[in-house]
């Protein structure tokens, strides 16, 4: 027989599927990974949440003790910031930075899959104390003395330190990717005041990551120091002083809340004009804004410090204040964006809006906190819990849902269903409203935050109670959501490589894009290349997108990233 | 690929950086060196936190040796040098001269050794720990992680003396030397910082 066989053959460099997975330096499948990991802890320090919320549904001490209760808030703070928002909104931004910028890749490939393999390290440290005594039980701003080993003898807080140290690190790292990549990778012509939105928001982020991050994660060490080697830094009685650490911190903490919602207001500034058909309203005045908010965020965080008596309080209620301009700004821009406009309802709009209400609430109940007469009222109480969900939960969470919904076409090449998704969408909104609008009143009226139990006489019941029910809600609302992402991987409809008609590069790729994203780019003459490519600009004839017909790639599954 | 990107002029995308002055790699290292700085700040502010609130004198506990400032101003001296042979290296493979880098390398390597042994001399004669006080604590914390450091960057000059004797770096091509140097000199900086506060502003 006079066949020749090739040697080797090539499907001997063919990986196992799960090897690829593991060993990828591919920007998409780094990104996938970060959001897939960022859902699954999502769904732990979810049913955390539910253990809280059944608890506190009618007075006494019905399913866990106090102790258990106390790890599982300490536990669903710490995972759902650390572990989950911040994760989630760096996963997309790992997918989409470099296709908006028209790049092949991150700026340095090897150091993004470190940074992303750090979390679930990291995440699986701090969940690990549950199996050597019990978790950290501190609640997540971890206040000493609550972390001396007087007070938290276990080696769970142990375990918390040195997980959050790693997640830390593994942020720090992703930052310094970031804004290598948008300084150097850009394409020719995209300047930075062409750059869209999100890349913008995420320069920012990245930024306030890169110098924040770090003092935590000295703070962090002082308290590993502090319990294990003898030190003395939170430790009064030898001459430590346990404000350094509210101050340490919330040095972080502050300019976190905004590392947390800048990457989602980034995403709803990419939604809120193409479901208008309109550019956004006032783009440089959103990039000042951002900036501005950046710079503002390490100038309040003794805000959170007020009743310790040992803060400046005129100066941080001042530039607390001061930082509700600039997003007040972003208002603004978003509603003038939606003035007149032609509206599409789909999903990922409903979200963009639901963020853009639900974060107003809690932009504004933070202005009624930045002003020290009331903090000193309403510290510590349910009504800091309701600010704060208002902004990690209404702001970022939907701003993630809509990302999620709007981008998803993108990553795995199928449409989501729109029906399901409504669904999704109305029982979130309606259920987070039911469990985080009563805690204001609980508030006011005096509940503190991290109580296991409350008396019947007290008046907090059916407040309690209807927050539980919307706490299910939310549960049940994300039932929809995973039956459709499955369902759509299984035989979604086909999306085609720009199904919003959008404006920006990644949607001038196909879905999902092939490795190092681009054969040829369109022209970038402004921060919405993709609409000028279809719509001309006013002047010349317009390049339609149907005179020239080029063949769709073939479904080839090796090209979707493994995904289908 | 879609009608729209094959419609128009074709830029060359197998562009990866940007023809600037800067390579990627530099600043890379830049921005770690920012958060590097950020978290230097953060234990400067234990630092000077505790020695705000310190009752009474403030130093070593009572009946230890006190500190040895004849040693740490050698190490200093050691350290500062070893910045200066450094950046020999760099203009020397600036040249394209990797006989000269090889030498500078080593020595700047011998230098940051002796310090790293030094100031473990220190610690074991000083007479004090880290649970003696807040004191003993923060000195600890800030000269250790300043050391961790100075070893970190032994690691990498190993790394760099083990590439230049393989001759792999030219005047063009040197970027990790470059960024070897920016921070070796940062920590450099940091100790200066560090001796300053500790040894000098008592």
């Amino acid at each position: 027989m006079a066949t020749t066989t090739l040697e080797p053959q090539a499907d001997t460099y063919r990986r196992s599927w799960v090897l690829d997975w593991l060993t990828t330096v591919d920007h998409k499948k780094i990104g996938i990974l970060y959001i897939v990991n960022s859902f699954i802890f999502f769904f732990a320090a979810g049913i955390l949440a539910l253990v809280i919320r059944s608890e506190l549904m009618v007075p006494g001490l019905q399913f866990v003790d106090i102790e258990t209760y106390n790890q599982a808030f300490t536990m669903h703070g710490t995972i759902m910031i650390f572990l989950f928002v911040v994760p989630v909104l760096t996963g997309f931004g790992n997918y989409i930075v470099p296709l908006q910028l028209g790049a092949p890749d991150m700026a340095f490939p090897r150091i993004n899959a470190l940074s992303f393999w750090l979390l679930p390290l990291g995440g699986g440290l701090i969940f690990s104390g549950y199996l050597f005594g019990g978790a950290a039980a501190e609640g997540w701003t971890a206040y000493a003395p609550l972390t001396s080993e007087r007070f938290a003898p276990g080696v769970g807080t142990d375990l918390w330190i040195i997980g959050l140290t790693l997640v830390g690190t593994a942020s720090i790292l992703g930052a310094v990717n970031f804004i290598a990549t948008i300084f150097k990778m850009r394409a020719p012509g995209m300047t930075l005041f062409r750059m869209p939105i999100f890349v913008w928001t995420v320069l920012v982020t990245a930024t306030l990551i890169l110098l924040a991050t770090p003092v935590l994660a000295a703070g962090l060490i002082a308290l590993f120091i502090d319990r294990n080697y003898g030190g003395s830094f939170f430790d009064p009685s030898v001459g430590g002083n346990p404000v350094l650490w509210q101050h340490i911190f919330w040095f972080f903490g502050h300019p976190e809340v905004y590392i947390v919602v800048l990457p989602a207001m980034g995403v709803v500034s990419e939604i809120i004009p193409v479901f208008s058909r309109k550019p956004l309203f006032g783009y440089k005045a959103f990039v000042f804004a951002t900036i501005a908010i950046g710079l503002l965020s390490f100038t309040v965080w003794a805000h959170h410090m007020f009743t310790t008596g040992q803060v400046l309080l005129p100066f941080f209620a001042f530039m607390t204040t001061l930082i509700a301009v600039p997003t007040g700004v972003k208002m603004f821009n978003w509603l003038a964006t939606m003035w007149r406009a032609k509206i599409t309802l789909a999903t990922p709009m409903l979200f963009a809006l639901g963020f853009v209400s639900m974060f107003l609430i809690g932009g504004i109940s933070g202005v009624m906190l930045a002003q020290p007469p009331i903090d000193f009222h309403l510290q510590d109480t349910y009504f800091v819990v309701a600010h704060l969900h208002y902004v990690f939960f209404g702001g970022s969470v939907f701003g993630v849902f809509a990302a999620a919904y709007y981008w998803f076409p993108k990553m795995t090449g199928r449409m989501l269903n729109e029906p399901l998704g409504k669904v999704h969408f109305w029982l979130h909104f309606i259920g987070f409203n039911l469990t985080f609008f009563p805690m204001h009143q609980l508030g006011l009226s005096g509940m503190p935050r991290r109580i296991a139990d409350y008396s019947p006489d007290a008046g907090w019941t059916i407040l309690n109670l209807m927050s539980t029910v919307g706490a299910f809600m939310i549960a049940i609302s994300v039932l929809p959501f995973l039956v459709n992402v499955i369902a759509s991987l299984i035989n979604g409809q086909p999306a085609g490589d720009d199904p919003w008609e959008a404006n920006t590069l990644e949607w001038a790729t196909s879905s999902p894009p092939p490795p190092y994203n681009f054969d040829r780019l369109p022209p970038i003459h402004s921060e919405r290349p993709l609409f000028f490519l279809t719509h001309g600009h006013g002047h010349a004839p317009a390049a339609g997108r149907e005179h020239d017909v080029i063949e769709e790639p073939e479904d080839d599954p090796e090209r979707r990233g493994g995904l289908a | 690929m879609s009608a729209r990107a094959a419609a128009v002029d074709s830029h060359d995308v197998h562009v990866t950086a940007r023809e600037s002055a800067m390579p990627t790699a530099l600043l890379g290292m830049l921005l770690f060196i920012a958060s590097e700085v950020m978290f230097f700040g953060g234990l400067f502010a234990t630092y000077f936190n505790a020695r705000a609130s310190a009752a009474g004198e403030w130093g070593p506990p009572a009946g230890a040796h006190g500190l040895d400032i004849v040693l740490a101003g050698v190490l200093t001296v050691v350290l500062v040098t070893s910045s200066f042979t450094m950046q020999f290296g760099v203009w020397a493979i600036r040249r394209g001269d990797i006989g000269k880098l090889r030498l500078w390398t080593a020595l700047t390597l011998i230098l940051g050794v002796a310090f790293v042994l030094g100031q473990l001399y220190d610690y074991s004669v000083l007479g004090f720990g880290i649970a003696d006080g807040v004191f003993g604590t923060t000195f600890y914390t800030l000269t250790g992680f300043h050391g961790a450091h100075v070893f970190g960057g032994t690691v990498g000059l190993t790394i760099l003396l083990a590439r230049a004797m393989r001759g792999q770096f030219s005047a063009r091509n040197h970027v990790a030397v470059e960024a070897i140097s920016i921070y070796w000199h940062f920590v450099d900086v940091v100790w200066i910082a560090v001796f300053s506060t500790i040894y000098l502003l008592r």
